[in-house]
């Protein structure tokens, strides 16, 4: 027993060390896995309104771009209600169910952006009040996101398409072929579309959007253009890299998507 | 004992609102940032126990983790950085550590600078080893590590021209 304890005094430090050291790779590993993560999360009312404080002071520099950014979306949103209004004129159209979109849309500002890493994590100002919920689309008016990991009470984490663990099904938007959509960690404008059959007719400059088979993004969000491809080394499926409409070094501000039909959906297909 | 908790305690909020407003935004070139959190490791003070300083290691890299969202890795770089410092200390200051004599500020700056660089390094390459986390990245984590350290290094510097008089 004598000889325990001064074992124990004598590698006092290299204990310590060893103990704090597998703490901190358990909370790494944690990282690197999807959705594990819980403890370390920025997502909370310290970080979160440290990050907030800053952030008051830091939009002030993007007024002028976001405004701009603004305004493109109304032209778009106007030109698309113009084309609903002269539709209405001469066809009669009076089915009120279809009017209410399984779709909810609630808007945020982001208060922290990271692009550099490789496991990239985006903050926004929004959480469980204004009922954010884990697995929720964030889009933005040119294009995605990434999806909602974590939410506390005022703040939300979400996993950017910029992170080795975000796979998003997508598809080309001309023929309806789909892949998953991730990110190799070198160019935060450019991310890699895999798993498209080799039979798709890959162009360059093909548009890319999401396909609606996940049920977090509503099919038809933009998500960016063919940049280059190849076919895989197992000459089966293409690799694609895709240039993002999205600027994702300033994203400003971001629509949350709630599906408002996912827990009927998930009741017939519980794996998705 | 107040002479000299306070000043680690302001350090310490000053750094890691530092590190985690501007200088984790920096991005020099499209990856480089400077790591000066580093710096309070470097300055605790020669005589704190051993087991304090792997503390306050751990206790600055976590925070620096959850406001990154980074896991752990600030964590265990800093915990490995401030494990081997004493071996650094050993090593950079030769036998006026071991009399436990020195003052930071009183020392040479060749020795000072080996110091600095030393630990630097050891932190970044544990750092940016579990921010890749893959072998495949090998290229990458040099890369990262020598450019990131040598900016670290140099801000490390500055700093402790602009602020030396305040501790002497």
């Amino acid at each position: 027993m004598q000889q325990i304890i001064n074992f124990l005094i004598k590698y006092k430090n290299t204990l310590l060390f060893l103990l704090l050291l597998f703490i901190s790779l358990v909370f790494t590993v944690q990282s690197h896995s999807y959705h594990k993560s819980k403890f370390i999360n920025s997502a909370n009312s310290l970080t979160g309104g440290v990050y907030n404080w800053a952030n008051d002071v830091d939009e002030y520099f993007n007024l002028k771009e976001y405004n701009d950014r603004l305004v493109e979306e109304n032209k778009v949103l106007r030109a698309k209600l113009g084309i609903q209004q002269s539709k209405d004129s001469d066809t009669i159209f009076q089915d009120t169910a279809s009017f209410d979109s399984p779709y909810q849309f609630t808007s945020a500002k982001v208060i922290r952006n990271q692009y550099a890493n490789v496991d990239n994590y985006i903050l926004i100002n929004k959480g469980k009040k204004d009922s954010i919920k884990s697995d929720l689309g964030v889009i933005t008016s040119r294009g995605i996101v990434g999806i909602v990991e974590e939410s506390t009470n005022g703040f939300s984490r979400v996993i950017s398409i910029l992170n080795s663990n975000s796979s998003i099904s997508v598809q080309l938007k001309n023929t309806n072929h789909f892949g998953s959509l991730v990110w190799n960690g070198h160019d935060p404008n450019t991310v890699q579309l895999e798993e498209v059959p080799r039979l798709a007719p890959v162009k360059k400059g093909d548009t890319i959007t999401t396909d609606g088979r996940s049920f977090i993004f509503p099919k038809g969000i933009p998500v960016g253009i063919v940049n280059d491809f190849e076919l895989d080394q197992n000459e089966s499926y293409y690799k694609i890299n895709v240039r993002l409409f999205n600027d994702m070094t300033n994203v400003g501000y971001v629509y949350v998507i709630n599906n408002k039909n996912i827990e009927e959906i998930k009741t017939l297909a519980p794996n998705e | 004992m107040n002479k000299l908790i306070s000043p680690n305690i302001i350090r310490f909020c000053v750094l890691v609102l530092l590190q985690v407003l501007i200088l984790s935004n920096i991005n020099f070139l499209g990856f480089i940032n400077p790591y000066l959190y580093v710096l309070f490791i470097l300055l605790l003070p020669f005589t704190l126990n051993q087991w304090k300083v792997l503390l306050y290691a751990f206790l600055i890299g976590i925070i620096i983790d959850v406001f990154q969202d980074s896991g752990g890795i600030n964590a265990a770089a800093s915990l490995v950085a401030a494990f081997f410092r004493p071996y650094i200390l050993k090593f950079a200051f030769g036998v006026s550590y071991e009399f436990q004599t020195i003052k930071f500020y009183q020392t040479p700056i060749a020795q000072r600078f080996t110091y600095i660089t030393l630990i630097v390094f050891t932190h970044h390459l544990v750092l940016f080893s579990l921010t890749y986390f893959n072998f495949s990245y090998i290229v990458e984590i040099f890369k990262s590590t020598l450019f990131s350290g040598v900016f670290t290094i140099i801000l490390c510097l500055i700093v402790m021209v602009l602020f030396r008089k305040r501790y002497r």
